[in-house]
């Protein structure tokens, strides 16, 4: 049985996946499933992640969730080019450490701010209040800029002079609040420059081909059933309101 | 090597644990988040992120528990046993599913629930609202219910026979709303035999001695007013609850 990713391109973490399957050749099935339209509760997908969360693979009687946990497995079980994940004991610090950071802060701030913007008026049918739209901008501004002083300084990518699986993991979570149609890089130069870096490196090709949909998620979002969408309405309540 | 640590903080208590029972040589930095420590000029030269635990070995600086642990795995092989970041691609893939997973599972309910629980009421001196409360509770008890269900299983560890790293990022995490007094591992036993292996293998006294302030927290009430860092904490309580 070959290789099974299960994957929504609207997702930050599956496109992280998806292009690091296509750049390096891996082999695979791509099952769609459509996070928006709830598939991630369907009883079949259930076995393979019950965590109900994409990306997730099944490869022969192995199933694994997590993008970072996917990535470092097929980085493994395919030898991809090593600075993906460089052996280095620091520049592999380096790419962990990014790793470890950005759940609970860019991809936590970047992913808000894209329901904000764009879900949650749709499925809610109200504009979030400016107090919560504000803290959630400074937020993402606060993650942004540890990304560009901390994890980017002077260097050309994160881990140093090569691409490595922290960029991928950084520009995919950046390009979700520019689908929402905030355009992080305009005031920022260095970033937007490291983006032309990141794309040039994965394939400028591949790289908008994962992002078609996400850029097109405002046309997409406006032309959705929001009274298909209400099952989300209870998390979005949780988590934003 | 020196370790910027308070093991008031879960992920600093999984690094001192494995540096600890490893013999990993090292220099405990203390910063005292209870008055504001990682806010001050000295640990700004060590970390922006204004976080802990930070490692600093020779020149090269490093945050971030989970990069901090794999680091000391690699750096030591000599004294850090295989099993605790597995070779076996499948085993490893186990424990960086757990290591990635609890980020914005188990760690985030567990110190929503401790902060809800023994840092909130002393800060504004009003005890968090039920509805608050009861959501936060119910959020920690999904993410344990799915740790059993679907990291734990049948096995011994997240991993399978022996402990990772995994068992260990998750007891100190699962430890913090327990400092509060809330007994997770009651009505337990599957639960409750997991944390006894994995203490076994760390170590009691060591575990106990790692987990000594967090097990104590009615004296953070003091703690903050002798610091002064009441009207600090104020406006951070504000903005989670915004």
């Amino acid at each position: 049985m070959a290789l099974e990713i299960y994957l929504d391109l609207f997702s930050q973490p599956c496109r992280s996946v998806y292009i690091f399957a296509k750049k390096n050749n891996i082999p695979f099935e791509f099952k769609k499933i459509s996070l928006l339209e709830g598939q991630q509760y369907g009883e079949d997908f259930g076995k393979i992640n019950m965590m109900r969360k994409a990306p997730a693979i099944r490869d022969g009687d192995f199933c694994l969730a997590e993008s970072v946990a996917i990535m470092q497995y097929l980085a493994e079980k395919f030898q991809t080019p090593a600075h993906w994940y460089p052996s280095d004991l620091q520049q592999r610090a380096r790419v962990n450490e990014y790793l470890s950071w950005q759940h609970m802060a860019i991809r936590m701030h970047g992913s808000k701010i894209f329901w904000l913007r764009l879900l949650i008026p749709k499925i809610m049918g109200v504009e979030v209040p400016q107090d919560k739209m504000d803290g959630a901008l400074e937020d993402l501004n606060g993650s942004l800029k540890l990304v560009e002083d901390k994890f980017l300084q002077d260097r050309p990518f994160i881990a140093g002079e090569q691409v490595s699986l922290a960029d991928l993991v950084a520009i995919v979570e950046i390009m979700q609040p520019v689908g929402s149609g905030l355009d992080v890089f305009e005031s920022r130069p260095r970033l937007a420059a490291w983006r032309e870096r990141v794309r040039v490196a994965v394939g400028t090709e591949l790289f908008d081909e994962a992002h078609k949909d996400i850029l097109a998620a405002q046309e997409m979002v406006k032309n959705m059933d929001a009274s298909k969408m209400q099952v989300f309405k209870p998390k979005i309540l949780k988590l934003f309101l | 090597m020196e370790l910027y640590l308070d093991l008031h903080s879960q992920p600093c208590r999984s690094v001192y644990l494995l540096a600890k029972r490893t013999g990993i040589p090292f220099t405990f930095k203390s910063v005292d988040l209870s008055a504001g420590q990682q806010f001050g000029e000295d640990f700004g030269k060590v970390s922006v992120v204004r976080k802990v635990p930070a490692m600093k070995d020779g020149d090269f600086i490093l945050t971030e528990s989970v990069a901090i642990l794999q680091y000391m795995v690699e750096k030591f092989p000599q004294l850090v046993p295989g099993h605790w970041y597995p070779s076996d691609l499948q085993r490893r893939a186990l424990v960086n599913e757990f290591l990635s997973w609890q980020h914005t599972a188990l760690r985030a309910h567990g110190s929503k629930v401790f902060w809800f629980r023994a840092v909130v009421p002393v800060v504004t001196g009003v005890a968090v609202p039920k509805e608050k409360m009861d959501s936060a509770l119910e959020d920690l008890k999904q993410t344990m219910d799915l740790f059993q269900s679907k990291f734990l299983k049948d096995s011994s560890f997240i991993a399978g026979e022996e402990v990772s790293l995994a068992d260990l990022v998750a007891i100190v995490e699962i430890m913090q709303p327990v400092g509060t007094g809330l007994d997770v591992f009651e009505g337990q036993p599957a639960l409750s035999a997991w944390r006894e292996r994995v203490k076994k293998v760390i170590g009691e006294e060591l575990f106990d001695e790692a987990h000594k302030s967090i097990m104590n927290v009615d004296f953070l009430a003091k703690t903050f007013q002798d610091n002064g860092m009441l009207e600090f904490l104020k406006p951070r309580i504000n903005k989670m609850f915004t």
